[in-house]
């Protein structure tokens, strides 16, 4: 009886417990204007300034805003897992539009902003730079606003060309003789580093690609990855850092790993994004704030011809519960005055009047400010334009491994030519 | 007073009384079968359908279409599963036998036995994506220590992870770093149990300490000794965090660390090829059954 009494007692409070837990639990969960803006972003200057000026927009809108930080790859990863259970957890997501967007659009997980960017007057579409905007926009919907962009930049040390007499290399054979000078002068110090993994580098050389005159398919849309202007830009970048890079490791060297070697002193040249350089001129991680300089993207054959791509954009998810909250968030960090803002903190922007403001390099440091003003009119896109994005940049990387190893280039460029046509056949099916 | 075997006289409580066994079973039943059972259908379904891009728009049944493209891929799949054999393999021998070794010195009871134990045992805690990290800062060939070290003592450098000859042979020393401890701790508890008095008996006959170890220790510990590699096999087989933190999607520039679980990842989210990443899957998880029943089977033929 005892027994029977007691055990009655606990299931009894144990089920009240559940029941109860259960009830605040749904009523936490539940609501629509008290629900939290769920913001995805990337690791990136721009996300640091949102993170920087969130509590004056949560002031202003009355919206409360979470913002997850993840890496790149893990920021795709997420969007893959939530996106494809139809998950409303997404309302803003930051991802990058030349290897994402179509893909994401043709999945159907963006929303199309066309109808609140028209009707927003003061925010002013017509105020961003046109080539991100076409990229963006598919089928007459623009599927995301772009949030910054960047350009192929020569990142070098200003002493160590002071102390050789050499001047700021302004053609790729320049580059070469200059980081050759200089690694003959110095134990430690590499005459160049660049991004050597297939897979990273593909953004970086099609600045090496556009400048020789080539470019990832010709005019009728088929492959053109052996033509003589791609395997003359294949071995000039892998040729660099062959040459002239870190011993071993090359195929392993993602921008992070680059930027390292770069701040710590160890190489005199580096090529890579603009939007980057907040690494190299931030004192709490590098070592060479004082001697960093900057220079526009050595000239090949066709000139110096970089890329000008928005890096990141902001788009809403199409399984967003919460999207007129989602545009409010968007519209406020993609503003003029937000815009402006991000740029004096060396975050550069995708709009035009921005740039024209005199104001508007000032957040640069004055090396910099002119590199970016030289690389302005640039190429639209810095990898294939199809939707499976990651194999083509795979496919299209692969020769640079080969150069790496000082191989035949020319067969790798065809091996590579016929996988890449390969793939823009099935897309086009 | 006849002691009561029954609950409460309710119809319900009756019932429950009658099915106990299903009923207290009833939850671990249900997260098996959501969490595990499910899952493993829904992606040997995926496998016979072309799903790409997003799992919520139209895909059809393809039929075993995806198994031959996958056996017949000698570019990415066959070398994938080679490299996980060779990993696993190279792997599991070194934390074997180290871990063997390791059990034997540690156990006599000896003075200070605890502090030991729990230091030998602080690589297994770090979580592999640490571990990872802090593997690959010590052995980037440019700005590691450990170059530094070797070229301090005289040695040459090594390109450890930079080198698509040595790196995967150099994760599996990292993955052997990690788990060797907890292979010393499961054999440190076989050992414990072991009676004395053969050993002793063999000691008086004048065994010498190989021919005890082999003769009399070794058997005895088999069972034990099975029991960790079977699960330290798994483990191997499925290692991704490490490998993936180290070398990225893809397993670096040359797949040089692509084992088939990486590969399968990078086909579901790089490429978004759902159809053939639950193919590769499907034929992983049938690989890995495979071995634990080969390993299972044999513990039981040398039971004593």
């Amino acid at each position: 009886m005892k027994r029977q009494t007691r055990f009655r007692n606990v299931a009894a409070a144990v089920s009240v417990a559940v029941l109860t837990a259960g009830v605040v639990g749904c009523s936490s969960g539940g609501g629509g204007s008290n629900r939290t803006l769920q913001v995805y972003m990337g690791n990136h200057g721009f996300t640091e300034q949102v993170q920087a000026n969130i509590e004056a927009f949560e002031e202003s809108t009355g919206i409360d805003v979470e913002i997850s930080v993840y890496g790149e790859e893990q920021l795709s990863d997420q969007y893959t897992v939530q996106l494809n259970a139809g998950s409303d957890d997404i309302d803003v997501m930051m991802f990058r539009p030349l290897q994402e967007a179509r893909l994401y659009w043709e999945n159907g997980w963006l929303e199309d902003l066309e109808p609140h960017a028209s009707t927003a007057t003061d925010w002013d579409l017509s105020d961003f730079q046109p080539g991100p905007i076409d990229a963006l926009t598919f089928d007459g919907a623009l599927t995301s606003i772009p949030v910054s962009t960047e350009r192929a930049v020569l990142y070098y040390r200003a002493d160590l060309l002071a102390e050789q007499g050499i001047a700021v290399p302004t053609t790729f054979e320049e580059l070469a003789d200059a980081a050759a000078a200089i690694e003959a002068a110095h134990d430690d110090v590499v005459g160049y580093v660049a991004r050597g993994n297939a897979h990273g580098a593909v953004p970086i050389f099609s600045a090496f690609l556009y400048s020789h005159g080539g470019d990832w398919v010709d005019a009728e849309g088929n492959a053109a990855l052996d033509t003589p202007e791609a395997i003359a830009a294949y071995e000039t970048y892998g040729g660099l850092l062959r040459d002239y890079g870190p011993s071993s490791g090359l195929a392993d060297i993602q921008w992070d790993s680059a930027m390292a070697l770069f701040t710590q002193g160890k190489a005199a040249f580096y090529i890579d994004a603009d939007s980057l350089a907040t690494n190299a001129i931030d004192p709490s991680s590098s070592t060479i704030v004082d001697s960093v300089a900057f220079a526009p993207l050595p000239a090949g054959p066709a000139g110096s011809r970089t890329f000008n791509i928005p890096n990141y954009a902001l788009g809403i998810s199409a399984y967003s519960s919460a999207k007129d909250e989602a545009w409010a968030f968007i519209e406020y960090f993609t503003s003029k005055e937000s815009t402006k803002q991000f740029q004096l903190n060396a975050i550069p922007g995708a709009r035009v009047s921005v740039w024209l403001d005199d104001e508007a390099l000032a957040g640069f440091p004055p090396t910099l400010a002119a590199a970016i003003a030289e690389s302005l009119d640039g190429v639209g896109r810095d990898r294939p334009a199809v939707a499976r994005a990651s194999e083509a940049r795979e496919i299209v990387g692969r020769p640079l491994l080969t150069v790496l190893e000082a191989g035949d280039t020319a067969a790798a460029a065809q091996e590579a030519n016929r996988a890449f046509q390969q793939l823009l056949d099935e897309v086009q099916d | 007073m006849a002691v009561r075997t029954t609950f409460g006289s309710t119809p319900g409580s009756a019932w429950i009384n009658e099915h106990r066994k299903w009923v207290l079973a009833a939850p671990a039943l249900v997260f098996v079968g959501a969490l595990v059972v499910i899952p493993i259908i829904y992606t040997v379904v995926l496998s016979l359908t072309d799903a790409r891009g997003s799992i919520l728009s139209e895909f059809s049944f393809i039929g075993l279409e995806n198994y031959a493209a996958v056996l017949s891929d000698t570019a990415r799949f066959w070398p994938a599963a080679w490299r996980t054999f060779a990993y696993t393999t190279v792997a599991l021998s070194l934390q074997m036998s180290l871990g063997l070794a390791i059990a034997l010195l540690l156990r006599r009871p000896f003075r200070g036995q605890g502090i030991v134990r729990v230091i030998i045992l602080l690589p297994v805690v770090a979580t592999p994506v640490a571990v990872g990290m802090m593997w690959q800062l010590i052995l980037e060939p440019n700005i590691g220590v450990a170059n530094h070290l070797l070229e301090s003592i005289g040695l040459p450098r090594g390109s450890f992870l930079g080198s698509q000859s040595t790196a995967l042979v150099t994760l599996a020393i990292i993955d052997a770093w990690q788990w060797t401890p907890m292979v010393t701790l499961i054999l440190l508890a076989g050992l414990s149990t072991l009676p004395e008095e053969p050993d002793e008996a063999a000691r008086v006959d004048g065994a010498t300490a190989w021919q005890r170890f082999r003769f009399i220790t070794f058997p005895l510990l088999r069972p034990t000794f099975f029991a960790a590699l079977a699960l330290r096999a798994v483990d191997a087989l499925k290692s991704f965090d490490v490998l993936y933190a180290i070398k990225g999607p893809g397993g670096g520039s040359y797949h040089e660390a692509e084992t088939l679980n990486i590969y399968a990842y990078s086909l579901n989210f790089s490429h978004n090829n759902y159809g053939i990443a639950a193919t590769v899957l499907t034929l992983f998880v049938a690989l890995t059954l495979a071995l634990v029943t080969l390993l299972i089977f044999r513990r039981k033929e040398v039971r004593p």
